[in-house]
């Protein structure tokens, strides 16, 4: 906590009357620690002025961003059977899902679209970090699987925005088979030549990193954002040693070849659509 | 004599009192030997309780049984003219993973799998079956030589899990995986997978997307580790059991939820109490389905397994 959310926040609530101020009026960011207004964010893609920090956006910040104004409709997600593992940790997932979709207003941690980067027409898979920590289970891969399907019919390119904490456990087997299921949709537009962009924002794990993230016929990423397999915790909980400056991080992965390139925020549609055209020959 | 798992205590007793019985005489005295009959019945009798009533906690432990046969003992019981292939071709030779030419049962093929090794030394060198990106690509490798002389591939998956290092991660563990999981989903041959031990994650996945999957009766297979699961969720890795439960990793469960094809019945006690007869279980599920698939052609093999993994979980 700090002097602004502390003090000044509650003044401006008293002062304004407590309904209409958003929570989120003042923003710490978590590099460089300076406070940013929030409204000076969302105008700067969420990216500090100060140091350049990308704050990770919500599936729905990102859908806005990414595609042109006004070009966007969403499809909704093809139903999956709900929670049939009948899972219970110290609380029940079916309850958690319920939480999630209300804090989210997201149906799961997915939001498929179709619309345009600066005019050319594409399908979307954006997953929503903030729906249970981007899990893939049956519902994500489901909707993967129905975007990817619906890019081949209409030959359109094909972009999807992974930010996952890797496969929800909570739907066990039946979420570590999304990894096969995606790619086998994968496949199909590789087949046809669709194109199939990843962009690997932060952060990108375990089952969805090791399956749709790293097949993408280009794959960017943003500055520092987290890409891996196994989370840098359970390493060393593994190893017992001291870990890289800079492990898994997207300039790490630059470096080792494992990404084409990373991309400010600012110039990510330009860069994505200068591809494109090139890929169409246009 | 086996070792015993904290749930087999009640057989002990009886197996040491055998044991003593037989090594007091082989056989001549009558009063001995029927005592042993008598013992064996009884030892029969409490292995069939228990065997019959394993919680899936305990069968992760059957699966990841010391004694369980692994992937070089099917080579030898199963396969003629073994010849292990080495090595990605990028970095290195990953002996987590074995695999190679061979004739199965008349067939040739290609073979590979998980192994994790026997004794300290042995389980070093193949890194407790936990493969690194170069053990993938080989993988990857070999699918597409098989794919290419149509040579139909079999997969033995039994791992806790792909490795998790900094050198994995450096190399593109995520990415290896990936392609390995791409591979399976584009090879035109026959392609059966069978867990006979741990299916860990991505890293059996890697190996396991097959026109037909089984797994042996007490082997497990999930998304994640029982105790990676329980610190996650459970925030302590001592629920492990529970949280073995509620994943629904046994064979049965995966059966029940149609992500495999069949499961293939242990001799009474587990796999490790009979090596040769689980090896010739297996081997015979394996030539039935091999067969049967071998008559189909490489348009339809492809399609069918993607159609396969499709299905799975649906409504
Ligand atoms: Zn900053």
């Amino acid at each position: 906590m700090n002097w602004i959310t502390n003090f000044v926040r509650p003044k401006i609530k008293a002062f304004m009357g407590k309904t209409d101020i958003p929570e989120n009026l003042w923003h710490k960011c978590p590099s460089c620690e300076q406070m940013l207004f929030a409204k000076d964010l969302e105008e700067n893609l969420h990216i500090c002025r100060h140091c350049g920090h990308h704050k990770r956006l919500s599936g729905k910040q990102r859908l806005e961003t990414l595609l042109d104004k006004g070009s966007v409709s969403r499809f909704s997600l093809p139903k999956v059977p709900l929670d049939p593992l009948k899972f219970k940790d110290s609380k029940k997932y079916i309850d958690r899902l319920k939480d999630a979709k209300q804090k989210t207003g997201g149906e799961d941690a997915l939001i498929i679209a179709e619309g345009k980067i600066n005019e050319l027409p594409v399908i979307v898979a954006i997953f929503d970090f903030d729906f249970m920590g981007g899990s893939m289970g049956p519902a994500v891969g489901e909707g993967f699987i129905f975007a990817a399907r619906l890019a081949k019919q209409r030959k359109t390119p094909f972009i999807c925005v992974s930010s996952s904490g890797g496969a929800r456990m909570q739907e066990g087997i039946l979420s570590l088979m999304q990894m096969a299921r995606t790619t086998a949709a994968i496949c199909e537009l590789k087949e046809e030549n669709i194109p199939y962009i990843v962009l690997l924002a932060d952060p990108t794990t375990g089952g969805v990193s090791a399956s749709l993230a790293m097949l993408g016929d280009i794959a960017i990423s943003e500055p520092r954002a987290e890409i891996c397999f196994t989370g840098a915790r359970v390493i060393q909980e593994t190893i017992r040693g001291t870990l890289p400056e800079g492990f898994q991080r997207a300039e790490y992965l630059l470096d080792h070849g494992m990404i084409d390139l990373i991309v400010s925020r600012h110039e990510l549609k330009n860069e994505i659509s200068k591809i494109l055209r090139i890929l169409f020959h246009k | 004599m086996t070792i015993l798992l904290d749930f087999e205590e009640p057989i002990k007793a009886l197996e040491t009192k055998i044991l003593e019985l037989k090594t007091l005489d082989s056989g001549s005295n009558m009063n001995i030997t029927s005592e042993i009959t008598k013992l064996e019945a009884k030892c029969q009798a409490q292995l069939v309780s228990i065997y019959s009533n394993l919680t899936p906690w305990q069968k992760v432990q059957i699966a990841r049984h010391p004694e369980r046969p692994q992937f070089l003992d099917y080579i030898k019981e199963l396969v003629t003219d073994f010849t292990p292939l080495s090595g990605d071709r990028v970095f290195g030779e990953d002996p987590a993973i074995i695999g190679g030419l061979g004739v199965f049962r008349g067939i040739p093929c290609m073979i590979m799998g998980h192994q994790k090794g026997t004794d300290m030394e042995s389980r070093k060198h193949h890194s407790f079956g936990m493969a690194k990106p170069e053990g993938y690509r080989k993988a990857v490798r070999l699918m597409d030589l098989a794919d290419r002389f149509s040579l139909p591939i079999i997969t033995l998956v039994d791992t806790a899990g792909a490795y998790p290092g900094i050198e994995a991660e450096e190399r593109g563990q995520a990415e290896a995986i990936a392609r390995s999981i791409q591979k399976c989903l584009e090879v035109s041959v026959p392609f059966i997978s069978v867990i006979i031990g741990e299916g860990g994650s991505g890293g059996a996945i890697a190996l396991a997307v097959a026109n037909k999957v089984f797994m042996l009766e007490n082997s497990v297979y999930s998304v994640i580790s029982p105790e990676g699961c329980a610190s996650i969720l459970w925030k302590s890795r001592n629920n492990a059991k529970e949280a073995a439960t509620a994943l629904k990793l046994s064979a049965q469960d995966l059966f029940d939820l149609k992500i495999i094809d069949a499961i293939i019945k242990e001799p009474l006690g587990g796999a490790h109490r009979s090596k040769i007869s689980t090896i010739s279980f297996v081997g015979d599920e394996i030539e039935k389905n091999l067969r049967t698939l071998m008559k189909q052609n490489g348009e339809t093999l492809l399609k069918t397994r993607r159609e396969k993994f499709y299905q799975m979980g649906s409504l």
